[in-house]
């Protein structure tokens, strides 16, 4: 266990470390930082310049060394938009964006692991259909649009619930929902597929056979090993969620990250965005850790492999 | 012993088979076509959408981007207040919204095909190495598409986008050049079982070049799970355009896209609630039947993978 946990340890550092270079290199070349900062049409020697000022006119690599070494020094940069560190605007949105991605995986787990096991337990059946259309519709379906439908029948039409913000915990039930249904497909399927391919394996004919059966075969012997590779999509959904709740966050007026990476893409705001993408690059990498770690506990197979 | 008179040239001995006409190949593929309701649906709406957009100046009943101020906010017809004239009504500046609408269709099939076409060549191309080369090459791969998973795609995709300056064509390439992962997946892991085949070690035995091999012999058996893969990904990025376009980052005004008419709707959304749902059951028509389209051509070409 301890040499599969330093390998996967490893490998996610290395991983992070060539996102950064990444996410630098593309932000540094494809996008002029200089033009970004003093406007699209700005004078051309003001934007040399700004260049000058900040440093963009030397080697990219040198630049990304010395964002390197700052960033380990817990320096995220200053930016130019919002005229504060970096550091301390991720740290004031960030758990707005937590409780909305929690909420929201909270959501897709209580849709679509009890729709996905009545769907396997009676395969075929009237729910299976009604589940498996639900998903493909369910996937069709523009993320935003369904919030926008959310907010003109729950806040509009019938007032139940506030239109946007995020003040109390009432603001966070629709668009925690919303988020939440984009993995309701995804999450539904798998927890169907992998419980039928256990209702058919050997050991759940033995214990059978053995007069054991109900809820708490169910329970104890398929759901066990049927949930294992769902608890790891849920990490790396819960990852993605943490970093992309973009859309949801304007829809509703939230003031997270998603809404903070928005405001700054449209203020220029280089070292921000820079920041965000490596944050939440990072986040994905750290909960993709956590699921392998989490899987290979449960099941001792894994390390081996 | 009574000897009873064989038959020998009465009545013939045949044995009683079932005409079993044996289906080509071929013939058994279109009766899976026409047995499955899912694609021919999706199908049909995507031939009529894709004739839609094309033949836009002949359908639309007015000019998308004419602007008649006096006849701002007209309801649609269904609705009191509606008139013939205007099917689905007029948007905030008195524009026709069904000629919009129908205008609308291209940006959304343009987008959705440009970018799933380019991320096509670039995931086929490198699952292939991996999936065919093996060893280091497959490990390289491998390690790019653990780090370009975990990016956050639709922030790169607004940052890239905004900032390179947005267009059709930078939407599409900024899209599909983030978006190939399951195009690689699905052909690596293709590959590799391909790679076993004894055709290859036949066509290798004979000389064949490794480029000869994999353009001849693995691509076209890639064929019909990359077309899967490629209908799926022109629903992802239809809908990655909306987005898009709706926070204001894609498409930009007045070109007639459905995302951005979302977006210009919500200001008048709450006493016109139509321009919002009208684009919006659009987008969710389009990549339904895309979807459709992409689960059905699963079934039909390998029916034994249906889950």
């Amino acid at each position: 266990m301890l040499r599969y946990l330093l390998r996967r340890g490893f490998m996610a550092l290395l991983v992070a470390l060539t996102v950064s270079v990444a996410a630098f290199v593309l932000l540094n070349v494809a996008v002029d930082p200089a033009m970004a900062i003093a406007g699209e049409d700005a004078d051309l020697l003001l934007v040399e310049q700004i260049r000058e000022q900040y440093g963009f006119d030397r080697p990219i690599y040198v630049q990304y060394f010395e964002w390197l070494t700052r960033l380990f020094h817990g320096d995220f940069g200053e930016s130019y938009y919002w005229n504060k560190p970096v550091g301390e605007l991720i740290l004031s949105h960030a758990p707005v964006t937590l409780q909305l991605a929690l909420m929201a995986i909270f959501v897709t787990v209580v849709i679509s692991i009890p729709l996905g096991t009545l769907a396997a337990l009676k395969q075929n059946s009237l729910i299976d259909r009604i589940a498996l259309s639900t998903a493909v519709s369910a996937q069709a379906i523009p993320n935003f649009w369904l919030g926008l439908m959310m907010i003109i029948l729950f806040s509009v039409t019938w007032q139940i619930f506030p239109v946007s913000g995020d003040d109390t915990f009432a603001h966070f039930i629709l668009p925690s929902f919303v988020l939440g249904a984009s993995s309701v497909p995804a999450v539904m399927r798998l927890t169907r597929n992998g419980l039928l391919d256990v209702l058919s394996s050997d050991y759940i004919r033995t214990a059978r056979s053995k007069g054991f059966g109900g809820i708490r075969l169910l329970l104890q012997h398929a759901m066990r090993n049927a949930l294992l590779p769902v608890v790891s999509v849920l990490a790396v959904q819960l990852g993605q969620k943490l970093g992309g709740s973009v859309i949801t966050e304007s829809i509703f007026a939230i003031n997270g990250l998603g809404r903070l990476a928005l405001e700054s893409i449209l203020g220029g705001d280089i070292p921000t965005v820079q920041m965000l993408v490596f944050v939440f690059a990072l986040t994905f990498v750290i909960m993709t850790l956590l699921a392998d770690l989490l899987n290979a506990w449960l099941d001792p197979r894994l390390r081996l492999g | 012993m009574s000897s009873t008179e064989l038959p020998i040239s009465g009545t013939p001995l045949t044995l009683e088979t079932e005409t079993v006409t044996e289906l080509t190949p071929r013939q058994l593929l279109i009766r899976r076509i026409k047995g499955h309701k899912g694609l021919i649906i999706g199908f049909t709406v995507i031939i009529g959408l894709i004739i839609v957009g094309i033949f836009a100046p002949m359908f639309a009943p007015h000019d998308p981007y004419e602007q008649i101020l006096s006849k701002r906010l007209i309801p649609p017809v269904w609705s009191p207040g509606g008139t013939t004239e205007y099917l689905l009504g007029t948007d905030h500046l008195g524009r026709d919204y069904l000629s919009r609408l129908i205008y609308g269709t291209r940006i959304s099939l343009m987008i959705g095909y440009g970018a799933a076409t380019v991320g096509l060549f670039i995931g086929v191309s490198m699952g292939i190495c991996a999936g065919y080369f093996g060893g280091r090459v497959d490990q390289l791969i491998s390690y790019i598409l653990t780090c370009q998973l975990s990016l956050p795609g639709l922030l790169l995709t607004m940052t890239l986008v905004f900032f390179i300056g947005p267009s059709v064509y930078v939407v599409i390439g900024v899209i599909g050049v983030l978006h190939w992962t399951y195009y690689l997946v699905v052909s690596r892991s293709a590959a590799m079982q391909i790679r076993q085949m004894d055709y290859i070690a036949a066509a290798k035995s004979i000389g064949c070049s490794k480029f000869h091999i994999i353009r001849k012999e693995i691509l076209p058996n890639l064929m019909s799970q990359i077309i899967v893969i490629f209908t799926l990904e022109v629903g992802f990025a239809i809908l990655a355009e909306s987005a898009l376009s709706f926070l204001g980052i894609g498409i930009q005004a007045p070109t007639p896209s459905w995302g951005l008419m979302i977006a210009e709707g919500k200001v008048a959304m709450f006493f016109q609630p139509w321009l919002v749902i009208i684009p919006g059951a659009a987008l969710f028509v389009l990549v339904l039947a895309t979807n459709l389209m992409g689960d059905g051509i699963r079934d039909v070409t390998a029916p034994e993978n249906r889950n």
